[in-house]
């Protein structure tokens, strides 16, 4: 949207008509314009020309769609009709918007009290249809073209007032016009300068739609009988003329029948293409929100297996190998993870932590199977309790996914589903997987509520989402997957969206459930002191990968990579003058589509050399079995002074290391 | 008018049946409060778009330029017999004399009487009210029972961006269908299936086939638009992040899409769609003049064109009562499905 705003005007109107749909559309209305221009110019004569030797003739080839109770030629008079009837529908659009302008832009003029007295009017009128309006005004005005231009202009008033009284209450909230106001610039002037200018677009694309309607809505009063009346006429005149003959002669509702039909398609067509084209909302309709692209991505290559951590006998709950993910892109597949292996114990605690773009969001996204086409995950193993999640039945793995996998998501705002019951919600699962009875499965949600410290469970099972506060939300969540008999918590930054003062309740939480139910945890997080605090194990991603894969006992004096070493450098500790911006790690983060040859951390590295730009450094034992650097110069001293690499590009992509 | 109040006020005591009613789950005594001010606020709403109305049904007649009792009966009608008729119509009483007998009339089901047959009003309306009624429900079934699947399978073939072919036939086909005004589209049923092929009456209700055509001609261009309107919204509702919770939960992909995506997308979907169906019950005038239909559409023209006033007047106020109706029982519904929506308006 900014970079549309930025662009030349002449330039976005050019490329409303470049596509295949707005092309069309300009042209039919430029023809329709045309029309009305030229039609009766040339052919008054034969539209009007009397032929009583020849009434309601079918077509022929002298008169192409037949003839009229006077034996008039349907065609000329249909093409004839359009000044008329596009004359009559503009000037009706143009009453509408100048009265929709005087109503929508009342309430910035009049002060409060009567501006709201007119909108909560035009709120009124609004919900009547603009054809019950018309009806009404045209009693009044009286039957007839000029009562029906009345009567259609000020039907359409009302949108066109809600439309302006929108665009422009979103305008007045612009600095620049708060500005002049603050100027003591006046208000009509401040409106005529400051306002107007900036919602002609919408308004003019609108207008077209808008001129659209009126033209139908014309030919529906004049079918009728209450419009245009003879000897004038219309098209819907002649629509009404031809309907009473329809079985002598089709053709004579048909053709003015048609004309109108494309001259509306015309106006609305050509204004929706424009509203698309310029990102300009329409009355009624939607604007296109979307997301990625299509599917074209071919498998990534999968490499070789690299060492996992040995852990003891027992198989792990969570054991992934080489696992990539990728999604389509401009320029071929793009892959936030490249590659990446662990395995996580029974009970075990394992931090995930990395700046945004890491990787470390989708790699939990993908081991839980979530995500969706055109994403990819590819994978040399993933298990979870010893089955495998890349093979096997849909059912079978919903059952297994359902009850031993459980998902707490960072935004517990908008994790619910706003229009059900907090109960329902939990108690689907058990419904679901459990094959428990609504009344089974609803206990069971308001146990898992109390054993997730929600207060008055069975009260607060009734409620809706809204009604928690975002720390009870991320609690039930957390109860949510407690429904089951969860082997594995993966918790994607869950306490990240919360308030300070709650985010150690959902540790704690967590950690309790640990203890209790021995369930493993993976707890995703950019925070390094949140993940030091609450596992045992931490993995370091960066671009894509694990660079480093060490106990979190070590974080602080033990990090060997660079990388790691700087995040935990940037943690504020006792001397830290908090009145300083936080500590950050210098550099900018890779994009997923711009991993570079060799170490992908180089750019910012103090002691990347020539290898490190050239060779990828491989995970790897490092010291002792458990920890695994990717690193050529794992645990080198950093010199404090040495030559940093250049200085902070873009600080908004930059990780902030929050105080605990 | 009745009717209208009654759905309003029975408000309050609908969560307690609602779809989502856990077992035991009493309600919050936050959410009873926002129900009660919901209902108390949606009422003043509605009494005072029909007070609006009404004033407005009266006000027409007296906004008529000239005299309507002769604009009515005619230039040659003779001075007396109007002016007798403007004296029983209560024409030269003070105007807030009429206001009120205008209203203590229509408290008691007394909409005036027709200047040209002389019949009761009321009568009118009443006998040609059911062939209009049946023909708008009708029509808003049609509609909603195509849209909200159409919708719903549009939004799921084009989400993230998928199926872009599908999505191009579908929107352009819908633009195109909802361009075609009713009526437009009556008078082409009406010559591909009455004239050409002879295969269905195209005037009068002269049976149930007879529906098919006038419902038709309503139906599609309001199911064309909220078809598209759920399609966009679906898409976007997919996107959610409780749709991911849905999906983590591992629910089958229909009980996603219906539990749990259909309900956001509607709520969304049916403040638009309130205006689309009240415009439906307007759109009647056009298609039951299409059609011969014998119901208040047919009436209202003609009694447009007779300058019978009375009639015109009650009419309108009918169709304004139907609209109102039809919003108000968008907005509970609305209130169903999301309880938030209660809420915003605060
Ligand atoms: S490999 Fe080289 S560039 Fe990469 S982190 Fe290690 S020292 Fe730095």
């Amino acid at each position: 949207m900014a970079a549309q705003r930025t662009r030349q005007p002449t330039r976005r109107w050019r490329q409303v008509v470049r596509t295949p749909l707005g092309a069309g559309a300009s042209l039919l209305m430029a023809l329709v314009l045309l029309l009305a221009l030229v039609a009766p110019m040339l052919w008054t004569d034969q539209a009007d020309a009397v032929d009583t030797g020849n009434i309601l003739a079918g077509p022929s080839a002298e008169h192409w769609a037949g003839t009229d109770n006077l034996g008039r030629d349907i065609l000329f008079r249909s093409l004839v009709a359009a000044r008329l009837s596009v004359g009559l529908a503009l000037t009706a659009t143009a009453i509408a918007i100048v009265l929709g302008l005087l109503l929508g832009t009342a309430p910035m003029l009049l002060g409060r009290r009567l501006g709201r007295l007119v909108t909560a009017s035009v709120d009124i009128a609004v919900a009547f249809p603009g054809l019950l309006l018309a009806l009404f005004f045209a009693v009044i005005f009286g039957v007839g073209a000029r009562g029906a231009v009345l009567a259609i202009g000020i039907a359409g008033a009302p949108s066109f007032a809600r439309l302006v009284h929108t665009l422009v209450a979103g305008v007045a909230a612009r600095d620049y016009v708060a500005a002049a106001r603050a100027a003591g610039v006046g208000r009509v002037r401040v409106l005529l300068r400051h306002v107007l200018p900036n919602i002609s677009e919408p308004l003019i694309v609108n207008a077209t739609i808008g001129a659209g309607g009126a033209l139908l809505s014309f030919a529906g009063l004049s079918f009728l009988g209450l419009g245009v009346q003879a000897p004038q006429y219309d098209w819907g005149r002649l629509l009404f003329d031809g309907i009473g003959a329809l079985y002598v002669n089709p053709a004579a509702a048909l053709a003015p029948g048609l004309t109108v039909l494309l001259a509306g398609l015309a106006f609305n067509l050509f204004g929706e293409s424009v509203a698309k084209g310029l990102g300009v909302a329409t009355l009624g309709h939607l604007p296109e929100r979307r997301s990625a692209g299509p599917a074209t991505s071919g498998p990534p290559t999968i490499r070789a297996e690299e060492p996992v951590v040995a852990g003891d006998d027992e198989a792990p709950v969570l054991d992934v190998r080489d696992l990539w993910v990728s999604f389509p892109g401009a320029d071929g597949p793009v892959q936030p993870v490249r590659g990446v292996s662990f395995a996580v114990r029974r009970g075990e605690a394992v931090g995930v932590v990395g700046e945004s773009g890491s990787g470390k969001s989708l790699t939990a996204l993908a081991v839980s199977r979530l995500i969706e086409e055109p994403g990819r995950v590819e994978a040399a193993r993933l298990q979870l309790l010893g089955a495998d999640l890349r093979t096997g039945s849909e059912r079978a793995q919903r059952q297994l996914l359902g009850t031993s996998l459980a998902m707490v998501f960072q935004d517990p705002m908008t994790s619910f589903n706003p229009t059900r019951r907090m109960g329902g919600q939990l108690a689907e699962v058990a419904r679901q997987h459990q094959g428990m009875t609504r009344r089974d499965a609803f206990g069971r949600a308001v146990d898992r509520l109390a054993a997730v410290r929600i207060p008055e469970a069975r009260r607060r099972a009734g409620q809706y989402p809204h009604e928690f506060s975002g720390g009870m939300r991320q609690r039930a969540m957390i109860g949510m997957g407690l429904m089951g008999s969860p082997a594995l918590i993966i918790a994607d930054e869950p306490t990240t969206a919360l308030d300070v003062t709650v985010q150690q309740q959902v540790l704690d939480l967590l950690q309790a459930i640990r203890e209790a139910d021995d369930v493993a945890l993976v707890l995703i997080s950019h925070d390094v002191t949140v993940v030091g605090e609450v596992c045992d194990r931490v993995l370091v991603m960066y671009a894509g990968r694990i660079v480093e894969d060490l106990a979190a006992a070590d974080l602080a004096t033990g990090a060997a990579h660079p990388y790691t070493r700087a995040l935990v450098a940037a943690v504020p500790d006792m001397e830290t003058d908090l009145e300083q911006p936080l500590a950050v790690v210098p550099g900018r983060p890779v994009a997923p589509g711009e991993v570079p040859a060799g170490c992908a951390y180089a750019a910012r590295c103090p002691l990347a050399d020539d290898r490190c730009r050239a060779e990828d450094p491989q995970l790897a034992s490092f010291e002792t079995p458990d920890h695994r650097v990717a690193c050529w110069h794992a645990g080198e001293p950093i010199p404090v002074d040495g030559p940093r690499e250049p200085a902070p590009v873009d600080p908004v992509e930059l990780v902030e290391v929050d105080a605990p | 008018m009745t009717t209208a109040n009654s759905a309003v006020a029975s408000t309050p005591a609908t969560p307690t049946s609602g779809p989502q009613a856990g077992p035991g789950g009493r309600l919050s005594s936050a959410l009873t409060h926002h129900w009660v001010r919901f209902a108390v606020r949606r009422l003043a709403r509605l009494l005072v778009s029909v007070w609006v109305l009404v004033t407005a049904s009266f006000l027409m007649i007296h906004l008529i330029p000239g005299d309507p009792v002769r604009g009515a009966m005619g230039p040659t009608a003779p001075a007396e017999l109007v002016a007798a008729r403007r004296e029983a119509l209560g024409l030269d009483d003070p105007l807030w004399v009429q206001y009120w007998d205008y209203l203590r009339g229509l408290a008691t089901g007394d909409l005036g009487t027709s200047l040209i047959s002389q019949l009761p009003v009321a009568d009118v309306v009443a006998q040609r009210l059911p062939a209009t009624v049946s023909l708008a429900a009708l029509a808003f079934l049609a509609a909603v029972t195509v849209a909200v699947p159409l919708g719903v399978t549009m939004g799921v073939l084009t989400r993230r961006g998928r199926g872009r072919r599908t999505e191009l036939a579908f929107t352009t086909s819908s633009v195109v269908l909802a361009t075609v005004p009713d009526f437009l589209l009556g008078v082409g049923l009406v010559y591909v299936f009455g004239v050409q092929l002879g295969w269905l009456p195209v005037a009068g209700n002269v049976g149930p086939e007879a529906y098919l055509l006038p419902v038709l001609s309503l139906a599609v261009g309001p199911a064309a638009i909220l078809a598209r309107i759920i399609r966009v919204e679906m898409v976007t509702v997919l996107e959610a992040d409780y749709v991911r919770t849905a999906r983590a939960k591992r629910l089958p992909a229909p009980r996603v899409y219906l539990g749990h995506a259909l309900p956001n997308a509607l709520t969304a979907a049916l403040t638009l769609g309130g205006l689309i169906l009240g415009a439906m019950v307007a759109s009647t005038v056009l298609v039951e003049n299409v059609f011969a239909w014998p119901g208040l559409g047919s009436t209202i023209v003609s009694s447009i064109l007779n300058k019978d006033y009375p009639v015109v007047q009650a009419i309108v106020l009918v169709y304004g009562v139907g609209v109102l109706l039809v919003n108000t029982t968008v907005d509970v519904v609305l209130a169903l499905l999301d309880p938030r929506s209660m809420i915003r308006e605060d």
